[in-house]
């Protein structure tokens, strides 16, 4: 089985039957992350470049874990500065790297567009790691993943996602993602930080937290950037933090079996109450080794592999 | 050497005409226009109109030449050879060269190209402060005696409301309109888009349609307070149109132009042409300008500002870049595309839908630009320049960049089918472009 198509560069062009695939592919893959030996040879002599225009920890090392669980070669470039102040152009990146002959490339870019960009000029398959603040596909993917695993169904359920919504490519992709999948989206924030654009997709928007995780059954917070202080999208963090906080006394407007997520890295005390990270309703860690199993997913059904 | 332009339908605004007529042009003025068959032919070369559409040449106000500075986008010989193609005998051309056309030097050395390679006049617009930084005034008088037609920081916006004031009572004392590029650059931030619904499905950053229309409203505001004629660039959003408007019926000098992308396309097109583009965008860096395409609400007022009069010109605001600007990621693209070779076709769309008249659309191309800027031609007048636009308005063709004569290619255009164009472009007498 494969997914007939070379990119994953969003989830806004994704089939429902698509996401399922790479769900239950990824479903069946977790088994190998808990063997002893945790490596199958599925991709043996195929060549992996992962290409981080911005950096990153967890996904560039949960796509790593996942390709060499796969017995992948990995090559990492991680470019300092955006290819424009570095000199060579996107395309002459796009060029050297065909050169070389990779049969998967994900990539990672502060540009809105940089994969769809390099998917168009490149042979292999190319990866969104997340670009700009349009999309970031595999995060939405596991977000679903956990999100199935703990509700048993992706359909008819209330997910609620709270926080800088403008910025967030995590939301973009949740929001294609879960709207296939049947459920309703919710996106909360303060208005500086809510786009009515998205409304056109289908989600719901609101600047009360309150409505949104009311009968919620998943809270989704996002991170505040912090560097976004001072360009006034919101007054203080301690106001942002009382206005959109999840904490034990706001987590308890939405249903009693609520999940609660976030894609990391937390700003423990702004977005999220420690008491509600650590809770037993955070998938939090779930959500993490969650994404080694839905990169193993995609990279498999993307190369062709059984 | 007399040329008649024998058997055409003359459309002069100017004049009120609009019928058939003989054109006669002798010492690369008009000599005569009259009734078919009254011009003998004798002893003349004739050009054979019939079918076709005559009208004083075409004017684009607002071009980018890029030359000195960027001659590797445009130079004046290929971006004066695209205007002649495109059926223009005369392009005025923005001062953000490199340098800044900001003192008589740079206008002189622009009118001294022109002058050797030039397939249209050139109409140097001076700058309205030095390295259109904002802040000190130029020499009006100097750029006018050098040649300049108008004033503007086009490219930018003059942010300091006093220096503003100050640039519009000034020019006036040499009779100079400003020509105002509307934007709040605080407003805009590192907007890259059109802020709506496809910014923010794209995730791109987004210039919202108030960014302009603060702008249009504070330059018109001043105008009056210094009793100064402004022209308002490159207008894209119904906010404008409405001020703009309100303005001309409170009886102020202010004129304006939108280009044909504005009234042709929306920010749809960032995200590409087709079904598939929502789904898959494609980021198209052709779509990339400044002010932003806009949405359909803006577009159908610019159309509607058009019908009405509220807009005054079409202008191209051809703006040359090359791949090196325009084959990167969305983000670092720059802003611009170009439109001599296509202004006319896709104007000509507004005729055949019923948007304008052909009338209105000659006066919007050639009459206004030419009063607006105080400039010989915009009429075919007995006396006028013999500068002339021959169109057929129903011959079909297909936009291809590849054949452009401009040396870029940033063109979202490319592949259209569109239905009319200029046939032959008449420049003082002598023809510069012909069609096969």
């Amino acid at each position: 089985m494969r997914l007939k198509r070379k990119d994953l560069v969003g989830l806004a062009d994704l089939a429902p039957e698509e996401i399922t695939l790479i769900l239950d592919t990824a479903a069946s893959l977790k088994e190998i992350s808990a063997r002893p030996i945790k490596k199958v040879p599925t991709l043996r002599g195929k060549t992996v470049v992962t290409l981080f225009y911005e950096p990153s920890t967890r996904t560039r090392m949960s796509f790593e874990i996942a390709a060499k669980r796969l017995s992948a070669d990995t090559v990492n470039l991680t470019v300092a500065a955006s290819s424009a102040v570095k000199g060579e152009t996107l395309a002459d990146t796009a060029a050297n790297l065909e050169a070389m002959a990779p049969d998967l490339l994900i990539i990672r870019h502060q540009a809105s567009g940089a994969p769809h960009f390099l998917a168009r000029r490149l042979a292999c398959g190319v990866i969104n790691a997340g670009d700009g603040t349009h999309e970031h596909p595999t995060q939405a993917l596991l977000d679903m993943l956990t999100v199935r695993e703990a509700k048993g169904t992706l359909s008819g359920l209330k997910v609620a996602i709270v926080g800088d919504i403008l910025h967030s490519r995590v939301a973009r992709s949740n929001v294609h993602g879960f709207l296939k999948m049947g459920s309703e989206v919710w996106l909360a924030g303060p208005a500086t930080m809510l786009p009515a654009g998205l409304a056109a997709l289908g989600a719901r928007l609101t600047t009360s937290m309150r409505e949104a995780l009311s009968g919620a059954d998943v809270v989704m917070m996002l991170r505040l950037q912090l560097e976004r202080m001072g360009q006034h999208f919101f007054s203080t963090l301690r106001e942002y933090s009382r206005t959109y906080g999840l904490n034990p006394e706001t987590l308890a407007w939405a249903k009693e079996d609520a999940i609660v997520m976030h894609p990391g890295p937390l700003n423990r005390g702004v977005e999220i109450d420690p008491a509600v990270a650590d809770g037993p309703r955070a998938v939090i860690l779930e959500q993490v080794a969650n994404g080694v199993a839905v990169r193993m997913a995609v990279l498999l059904l993307l190369s062709g592999g059984e | 050497m007399s040329l008649l332009i024998a058997g055409g339908v003359v459309v002069d605004p100017a004049q009120g005409l609009e019928e058939p007529r003989d054109l006669l042009l002798e010492h690369g003025r008009v000599a005569a226009l009259e009734p078919p068959g009254v011009i003998p032919r004798e002893g003349r070369r004739v050009i054979d109109a019939t079918g076709l559409f005559v009208c004083p040449g075409l004017i684009d106000m607002h071009v980018h030449l890029r030359e000195p500075g960027e001659e590797y986008k445009e130079t004046i010989a290929s971006g004066t050879l695209a205007a002649a193609r495109g059926g223009f005998t005369g392009v005025a051309c923005m001062p953000n060269t490199r340098p800044v056309n900001d003192q008589a030097t740079v206008t002189r050395f622009i009118l001294e190209q022109a002058a050797k390679s030039g397939r249209a006049r050139v109409y140097p617009v001076g700058a309205i402060t030095l390295g259109s930084k904002g802040e000190a005034l130029c020499e009006y008088g100097e750029l006018k005696a050098a040649g300049c037609v108008a004033l503007s920081d086009d490219g930018r916006p003059v942010m300091n409301s006093l220096v503003m004031r100050r640039a519009l009572e000034y020019a006036r004392t040499f009779d100079l309109p400003v020509i105002s590029h509307a934007e709040d650059l605080e407003l805009r931030a590192d907007g890259v888009m059109h802020e709506g619904e496809v910014a923010h499905r794209l995730g791109l950053k987004g210039i919202p349609a108030a960014a302009e229309e603060v702008m249009v409203y504070r330059d018109i505001r001043l105008a009056r307070l210094a009793g100064a004629r402004l022209h308002l660039a490159h207008l894209s959003t119904a906010g404008s149109a409405a001020i703009v408007r309100e303005a001309k019926m409170a009886g102020l000098a202010v004129t304006c132009e939108t280009a044909p992308h504005y009234f042709t396309l929306t920010d749809e097109a960032v995200a590409g042409q087709g079904p598939e583009a929502l789904v898959r965008p494609v980021f198209d860096t052709h779509a990339k300008v400044n002010p932003p395409l806009r949405s359909r609400f803006d577009r159908e007022a610019i159309l509607a500002g058009l019908a009405d009069g509220t807009i005054d010109v079409i202008a191209s605001d051809h703006a040359p870049h090359s791949v090196l600007e325009k084959d990167v990621e969305f983000n670092a693209a720059a802003f611009g595309l170009i439109g001599l070779e296509t202004s006319l076709g896709l104007s000509l769309r507004l005729v055949h839908e019923g948007v304008i008249s052909l009338s209105r659309l000659v006066a919007l191309m050639s009459t206004n630009p030419a009063r607006i800027l105080g400039l010989p031609g915009g009429t075919l007048a007995v006396g006028a320049p013999g500068d002339v636009t021959i169109i057929d308005l129903y011959r079909p063709w297909t936009v291809d960049v590849n054949l452009f004569a401009s040396k870029s290619r940033n063109c979202p255009f490319h592949g259209w089918l569109l239905k009319g164009k200029a046939v032959t472009t008449i420049l003082g007498g002598e023809v510069v472009w012909q069609e096969e």
